[in-house]
């Protein structure tokens, strides 16, 4: 920053992670003067990520350096495990030779992010905490931290979930508990030998797992909640994901639901004998395309997870958040040329972001989660018990006749709940998938 | 919380794995008078870092931001809207390294 005595830049972004870090390297690319600022000391330190980024996001903005990016291991295999109190039934796939994505730890990957945006020449200053925005005539034109008053053209708040300047300026409404998750979880450390055993990874080599978990919490009344657990080099994460509202409505203490995961009979083998690196919690914003704030107005716009842009169904938000700084980035640039930072030239961020799978995606999906959530005792409950009754039968070998077992189970399977809620979950189905391909 | 929890980690154990920079004074600042009446106390379970206790005997809740992760739950949560929720001071509050 110098001692410019104008301070005044092209553009600034509030929040240096991959939304604000994409925002400022593209616009700084096209040759704008740009200032990311953020409130930590050391880039990432405040997030937290399930485990895992995806590449073809990372490659689209950093396309020469991404094999630099500080990664863990590539999760090239994902597992699905619908779980009873003890009992498990897993769906898994894996492309050994394709990983999609690869785990990170935030504190690192953010870092080196910020470090590549420093090369190409943005200006970066952390430990500075953006209080509010500057607002002239209408347009936003600047940000005022704990000690000083810095201008520019063009915002972009990339300051993530809580995004409090979005609400103090109207931007964005607050979320309701049911569209929030809550998302906690633990890094645990594992030497490289037992990570290579227990999830079957080729011994020396940089490959990865994921594994989900619905269900298994042991309780009466189970909260909408996904379990999720991802390979370092030599830790692993384990964590959850809590409906907010859920947590309220059943008094829920998102950690004890943590623990009971942490005991389940199929779980438990996977964390022995760690060792608790890091506790962590972070919210995630689920609401979606119904959910979307004002994603621009005069002289500012939102990216990444202050937009709300995640697919949870997916795991989906660091491409968002990649990808939407880049075309937040990319209309800096085009209002800087013409000038004109008004809502009106802005408005192109939101004609690409509807252009591309960003919006196009969060459209299909706007009732996928509110279906799911409709269903939660079916998914949490039901169809994990009926799952693990069938594979008792199919791997029992239990010495009854097969047809008098699988008789019992098709007549429990529609005699153990009203066939109302067969139809509910056959609808909610039906028009999440409809929702999506039509 | 049952014996079977005790010999678990508990939330207090979690809680030192983690590096803060404590900041000298509180970023969350509660409605006082609003939380007298709060029947539902969310806040005091639905923290991950159990930073809402609640004093039966002089009906307050006792905040610990000290151990705030910085989630932001318990601000969504709070039916009266009764937490006043910033940020801490720049490069204070939590720091997560292996997260």
């Amino acid at each position: 920053m110098e001692d410019n005595q104008a301070q005044k830049f092209d553009v600034i972004v509030v929040g240096a992670g991959p939304a604000g870090v994409a925002a400022a390297v593209t616009a700084a690319r096209g040759g704008a003067r740009v200032l990311l600022v953020e409130r930590s000391e050391i880039a990432g330190t405040k997030n937290m990520i399930g485990g895992a980024v995806f590449l073809s996001a990372l490659k689209q903005i950093f396309p020469d350096s991404w094999e630099q990016a500080p990664i863990e291991r590539y999760i090239n295999k994902h597992t699905w495990s619908l779980l009873t109190d003890n009992s498990s039934v897993d769906i898994s796939c894996d492309f050994p030779q394709n990983p999609k994505s690869a785990s990170i730890f935030r504190s690192k990957f953010d870092s080196w992010l910020v470090e590549c945006a420093k090369e190409e020449g943005v200006y970066f200053a952390p430990s500075t905490l953006v209080k509010k925005l500057i607002k002239k005539n209408g347009f936003f034109c600047g940000i005022e931290t704990e000690l000083e008053r810095i201008e520019a053209s063009v915002i972009i708040l990339a300051d993530g979930v809580n995004s409090l300047l979005a609400r103090q300026y109207g931007l964005r409404y607050d979320y309701e508990t049911k569209d929030t998750v809550l998302s906690i979880k633990e890094t645990i450390k594992l030497s490289k030998e037992l990570i290579e055993e227990r999830f079957n990874i080729d011994k020396g080599s940089k490959n990865g797992a994921a594994r989900n978990f619905l269900g298994g919490l042991k309780l009466e009344n189970a909260p909408f909640a996904l379990g999720f657990l991802y390979t370092y080099t030599d830790s692993i994460s384990l964590g959850l994901g809590v409906n907010l509202e859920d947590l309220n409505r059943y008094k829920l203490n998102p950690s004890d639901l943590l623990e009971k995961l942490k005991e389940h009979p199929v779980v438990k083998p996977l964390i022995q004998d760690g060792e608790m690196l890091e506790y962590s919690a972070h919210l995630i914003p689920e609401g979606g395309y119904k959910k979307l704030p004002k994603l621009c107005e005069n002289g500012v716009m939102l990216v990444g997870d202050a937009a709300g842009f995640v697919n949870a169904i997916h795991f989906e938000g660091t491409n968002f958040a990649f990808m939407s700084g880049k075309m937040a980035g990319e209309t800096a640039l085009l209002s800087l040329k013409i000038k004109d930072y008004s809502k009106k030239t802005l408005k192109i961020y939101e004609k690409k972001l509807k252009q591309s799978f960003i919006l196009k995606d969060l459209k299909s999906y706007q009732n996928v989660m509110e279906n799911l959530y409709s269903r939660t005792d079916s998914l949490m409950s039901y169809y994990p018990k009926k799952a693990a009754e069938f594979f008792e039968i199919f791997s029992g070998a239990n010495c009854v006749p097969k047809r008098d077992e699988f008789r019992k189970l098709m007549v429990n399977f529609v005699k153990d709940r009203s066939i109302r809620e067969l139809l509910k979950d056959i609808w909610a189905f039906v028009s999440s998938v409809f929702g999506v391909l039509k | 919380m049952s014996e079977e929890n005790i010999k678990k980690n508990t939330i207090e154990d979690k809680l030192t794995t983690i590096k803060y920079n404590c900041d000298s004074e509180s970023h969350l600042v509660l409605n006082k008078e609003l939380c007298k009446n709060c029947e539902s106390r969310c806040c005091t379970y639905i923290c991950p870092a159990k930073v809402y206790t609640y004093d039966e005997d002089n009906n307050i809740i006792n905040v610990d931001y000290e151990n705030c992760l910085e989630c932001g739950a318990c601000r969504i949560a709070c039916p009266l809207d009764a937490i006043d929720w910033q940020y801490p001071r720049a490069g204070c509050g939590v720091i997560y390294k292996q997260s």
